[in-house]
């Protein structure tokens, strides 16, 4: 196991640095003058030379290049050109935010999804299978912004209900928090539901035909133990992989989610950072999210060795 | 059991609408600010922050006279070349710094030599400074500078404690420390900006709230509809389209004030080769689009007429508009006339905008319009940073954009029309303009200075470098909690006065 | 960004066509999606013929009206007949979806087959590249490319095409690696036939219906991130209409004139359900598992 996750960490390394040099190069071909964005009204020719020079953007690119990941090695992302915060305390202050937005959005599409999945595959060809399919495929084919727009059009502004946007922290107001979380997290686990009753569906189906479910209910054991103990459990194994990799997905995937209800997380930051042309950040963001994404489909490899052999004694 | 206990979470979360903080009054800012610095800051809504966070020497009036507030009183030497300002006595720093004239002394060069300082410029006529007592302080100039008491009116004029700033030098907007009737408590960026009051701020008891949080809520109709919601208690920069219904709003009330800074389209008349068009080489073919276009109906279909329509880099509200210039009903025969006089029937041209949408529903309006004129409009789409890259590089033929205003005249036309202003990307270039804008500044005659303005005016409608549109009107919906609010033509939010009643 | 777990994880042989045709006719999914599909493919086809007002035709007294006689759908900021944008919309929606996953699996299959093919360090490069192209977020990764090309919808088809190609290398290495072990693929090699023949007629034939799958799953998602940009103002830009670009105008009024953010969105939805049916649809019918 330690031999197999340390191959993997090293593969990773190579495609980390890989992920930095895109980065890094698309985003110095953008267009539009990161030195421009940061004088705002008030440019002129000396000002924007010396910004250049303290942004060393006048340095060859190779040496940019060097000297920001010189820098990052050692934990310094640079500052955000915008605000003078360093991006590492930017991330730290984000990550929590997306986190807990992941977070809910997987509990949102678990709670419906699995059951979704288990039950269209118990019922398979039968009409409720249909619907629940033609559900989720409904929940991958809809625009999230435009489900995100649609609620707060309904939930907020006509109803009441729920604030249209804004964040609480989870240490100050956990109420508060959960409550501007809720539509957020609907927003994004929608899709994710629908993903995970499909993977749960085709699981499910196979561990059904297989040979010792048939034996437990051969053995005369009550139909619910066998679905919910034998077969589920067994299906669980390649659900919980896709679950990880789901959730390395869901950190990148808050982007439209977080801009649609405001929330302070890394989506909005790293939209609003090309848009502004603040380099730092954009590299920062996209680094970190590729190494979480990176960890996690590790991780998901990890757990199903962990989990696959003991579905093999039963 | 359990179920019920989720039932009552549930119905928790649903019911339990925001908890109002008596004391805290929460502003939603249509955009999250930048650095907090005011010598490094070039945001219009970082300044609306500095209201609450760093006073200034002086401030202004609704009808932008300028009024004390750090200095209580000033005075111009007989040949311009020194002003002397009386200091408001017993007024300390968030951190205890006394404010005095060596304080003064000690902005002054830091918004001069800082090396990030924005504010070079804004105070560049300012040679020297002479501390007289503890609160008298004079500024000597290089040259007599009638704009400078209006820069002292804003970010140049904001005094920052000496003792913080010398302590974190240019990261000093990571923890601004300055006398206003707020200190500074926290910021999360894109989220909130927390403000607390202060509690020996000199002029306490106009203040009303121990703390406010400033939340940008970029979206307008998110904004507007956590106002609704009770989440935040006011809000800034209304959209023109929502007035009607927040008017409508037994609970919502709406304050407005035309803006003193002007929208437009930026000809490219002499900035490279892309000046080369009949638009950027014949005034007449400018002045042609300008009458296709019928500024009121453009008002009315993009803003709900809520806007003021303009021709002129001064809103036809301010002392420095020439009257004898109206804005010009739209007369697309006399258009027509224009370009078969220039030889230029039929033309196309290419005006960039950014690409949001209210901009580029104005571009399309436009586009209607001038295409019954024969002007083809082709509308190319940037975001904002490119459009300024290439506004600046020459690389466009006309720009659709914008400028905040400033309370001095001066601030809205000479970098953009004088030959080698800063923000003159037209590169329009009349010495007989620059003649007249230079006049206007040095001089501290105000009937003196107007007869510049007029002049330099009378010449730019006819050469017509910037095709001046509309001016806006900042538009704040608050809460009908919220008493005693006045709404400044800068936009900003001062809250001495402001309460909220339950 | 389902992407990932959209791969079929077997490499179906091709059937006889007749009977996946068979298949994919008894399903009444499929079918549906279908006629989703043929439907908005119909009306973006038919759009210059249809008896409308021009998309982009303006009426300064009709501003923000609600769904009427006169406008079926309602009318726009600009007193644009919505039904009209909704139906040339369909044209940039449908063409983006198109030419973006044409220009994923144009350099994506080419890229996949041959790192399956020729295996050794090209393999190493083409999946190395692929691997950190993929860790990289797709949605940010298509808004980067799309500011970096500017705002319009070539570049965003452009954008998003480059976005999604590296999932085709990867199922195209993928599929090639599983047909480089069958049987006929031996003695392909040893008769000595070259490397093009068989790539062409071997390779190329057996990789392609899980990549047809994937391509109907992958329009599905290029039409979203297409709406998605233009969300966010780096699409279509106008007066031409796209559904994301009217989506983005339309949430500035969704309290005044909420019919203008209601029908481009469901249009989206019921375009994507029919891609995602289609696709499923597909998946089953070569099946060589299923009955």
């Amino acid at each position: 196991m330690l031999s197999f996750l340390g191959r993997r960490v090293l593969i990773a390394i190579p495609t980390v640095l890989l992920i930095s040099v895109f980065v890094f190069a698309l985003q110095k071909f953008l267009p539009g003058d990161p030195v421009l964005a940061l004088a705002g009204e008030d440019r002129n020719p000396e000002m924007l030379a010396f910004l250049r020079e303290k942004y060393r953007l006048n340095d060859p690119l190779y040496l940019q290049y060097f000297h920001w990941i010189g820098n990052a090695l050692r934990g310094d992302l640079g500052i955000s050109l915008r605000t003078q915060q360093p991006v590492l305390e930017l991330i730290g202050q984000k990550l929590p935010v997306t986190v807990q937005l992941a977070v809910m959005a997987l509990i949102f599409a678990v709670v419906i999804g699995i059951p979704a999945g288990v039950i269209s595959a118990y019922k398979k060809g039968t009409w409720i299978d249909w619907l629940a399919n033609i559900i989720s495929l409904s929940g991958l084919s809809v625009p999230n912004f435009w489900l995100g727009i649609m609620l707060i059009l309904l939930v907020s502004v006509k109803l009441g209900w729920l604030p249209a946007s804004g964040y609480q922290p989870l240490t100050e107001d956990p109420l508060q928090s959960l409550r501007t979380m809720l539509m957020p997290a609907f927003v994004l686990g929608s899709g994710l539901a629908a993903t995970l009753m499909r993977h749960t569906r085709s699981a499910m189906l196979g561990v059904l035909q297989s040979d010792y479910v048939r034996t437990a209910r051969a053995k005369g054991l009550n139909e619910r133990t066998v679905v919910l103990k034998h077969a589920l459990r067994n299906a669980l194994v390649p659900i919980v992989t896709v679950v990880t990799l789901l959730f390395g997905e869901l950190l990148a995937g808050a982007v439209l989610t977080e801009q649609i209800f405001t929330i302070p997380g890394f989506g909005k930051l790293v939209v609003d950072a090309v848009f502004n042309r603040d380099y730092a950040v954009v590299q920062g963001i996209v680094l970190c999210t590729a190494i979480a994404f990176i960890a996690m489909n590790i991780l998901a490899d990890a757990l199903y060795r962990i989990l696959n052999p003991r579905m093999r004694d039963q | 059991m359990l179920p019920k206990k989720i039932l009552a979470l549930a119905a928790a979360l649903m019911v339990s609408a925001s908890w109002v903080h008596a004391a805290d009054l929460r502003i939603g800012l249509a955009e999250d600010p930048d650095v907090l610095d005011p010598d490094q800051s070039r945001t219009f809504v970082g300044r609306i922050v500095y209201a609450s966070l760093c006073d200034k020497l002086v401030d202004i009036t609704p009808a932008l006279e300028i009024t004390p507030m750090l200095a209580t009183g000033w005075s111009w030497s007989d040949d311009g070349m020194a002003l002397t300002m009386t200091l408001r006595e017993g007024v300390t720093f968030h951190d205890g710094t006394p404010f005095n004239a060596e304080a003064v002394a000690y902005n002054i060069n830091r918004s001069k030599t800082l090396e990030e300082s924005r504010r070079k410029s804004e105070v560049a006529s300012i040679e020297s400074t002479t501390v007289v007592d503890e609160y008298t302080i004079q500024m000597n100039l290089s040259k007599p500078d009638a704009t400078l008491i209006a820069q002292l009116a804003d970010r140049a004029g904001m005094m920052v404690s000496p003792t913080a700033a010398a302590a974190t030098g240019a990261e000093f907007g990571l923890a601004p420390v300055c006398s206003g009737p707020f200190s500074f408590k926290e910021r999360v960026q894109q989220d909130r900006i927390v403000l607390e009051k202060f509690p020996a701020y000199w002029n306490a008891d106009a203040i009303n709230f121990d703390s406010v949080t400033f939340l940008p809520i970029v979206d307008g109709t998110v904004r507007l509809a956590n106002l609704r919601a009770g989440d935040i208690d006011m809000l800034e920069r209304l959209s023109a389209t929502d007035v009607a219904s927040v008017k409508a709003d037994a609970a919502l009330g709406l304050e407005q004030a035309v803006s003193l800074g002007y929208q437009g389209i930026t000809v490219n008349v002499n900035n490279g080769d892309r000046a080369n068009t009949p638009l950027g080489k014949d005034s007449r073919v400018r002045r042609a689009l300008s009458l296709a276009i019928d500024r009121e109906a453009m008002n009315q279909v993009v803003f709900d007429g809520v806007m003021a329509p303009g021709n002129q880099a001064f809103p036809p509200n301010s002392p420095w508009y020439d009257t004898a210039f109206p804005v010009p009903a739209r007369d697309v025969e006399a258009a027509k006339a224009l370009l078969a006089e220039a030889g230029a029937e039929n033309i196309t041209v290419e005006i960039q905008t950014s690409n949001d949408p209210v901009n580029q529903q104005l571009m399309q309006v436009i586009q209607a319009m001038a295409a019954e004129a024969g002007i083809t409009i082709n509308i190319v789409s940037k975001e904002f940073t490119t459009q300024l890259s290439e506004q600046t590089a020459g690389n466009y033929q006309g720009s659709q954009i914008g400028w905040s205003g400033r309370v001095d005249p001066d601030g809205n036309i000479h970098s953009f029309m004088t030959c080698e202003g800063g923000l003159n990307d037209s590169k329009y270039c009349n010495p007989e303009v620059d003649a007249l804008l230079n006049a206007a500044r040095t001089s501290n005659d105000l009937a003196a200075r107007k007869v510049s303005y007029d002049a330099a005016s009378a010449i730019l409608a006819e050469d017509m470098p910037i095709i001046y549109l509309y001016h806006q009107t900042w538009l704040w919906a608050l809460s009908n909690k919220v008493a005693g609010y006045t709404p400044y033509p800068d936009g900003m939010i001062r809250l001495q006065g402001v309460s909220l009643t339950e | 960004m389902t992407a990932v777990t959209n791969i079929p994880a077997d490499a179906p042989l091709p059937r006889r066509r007749s009977r996946v045709w068979q298949r994919l006719r008894g399903n009444p999914s499929a079918l549906f999606g279908g006629a989703l599909v043929g439907f908005f493919l119909l009306i973006a086809i038919l759009a210059p013929i249809l008896p409308l007002p021009g998309p982009a035709a303006t009426d300064w007294n009709a501003i923000r009206k609600a769904p009427s006689v006169a406008h079926w759908l309602g009318t726009d900021e600009l007193g644009r007949d919505v039904l009209s944008r909704m139906v040339w919309g369909a044209q940039a929606s449908l063409l983006a979806g198109v030419v973006s996953v044409a220009i994923a699996m144009g350099i994506g299959i080419p890229l996949g087959v041959m790192a399956g093919y020729a295996r050794g360090w090209t393999d190493a490069v083409i999946s190395r590249v692929t691997e950190a192209l993929l860790a990289a977020p797709f949605l940010i990764l298509a808004i980067a490319l799309a500011a970096f090309l500017g705002p319009s919808l070539t570049n965003a088809m452009i954008a998003i095409g480059l976005s999604a190609m590296p999932i085709f290398i990867r199922l195209a290495r993928g599929q090639t690696l599983q047909v480089m072990t069958e049987d006929y693929m031996e003695s392909a090699r040893a008769v000595g036939l070259g490397h093009g023949v068989i790539i062409w007629r071997y390779i190329m034939p057996n990789i392609f219906p899980p990549l047809l799958v994937q391509a109907t799953l992958a329009i599905a998602t290029a039409i979203i991130t297409e709406a998605s940009l233009s969300f966010l103002g780096l699409g279509q830009q106008p007066p031409a209409p796209s559904w994301g670009s009217m989506l983005n105008t339309a949430k500035g009024f969704l309290e005044q004139a909420p019919w203008m953010a209601l029908w481009p969105g469901v249009a989206i939805f019921l375009v994507v359900l029919g891609f995602n049916l289609l696709g499923d649809g597909l998946r089953d019918a070569l099946d060589p598992k299923g009955s």
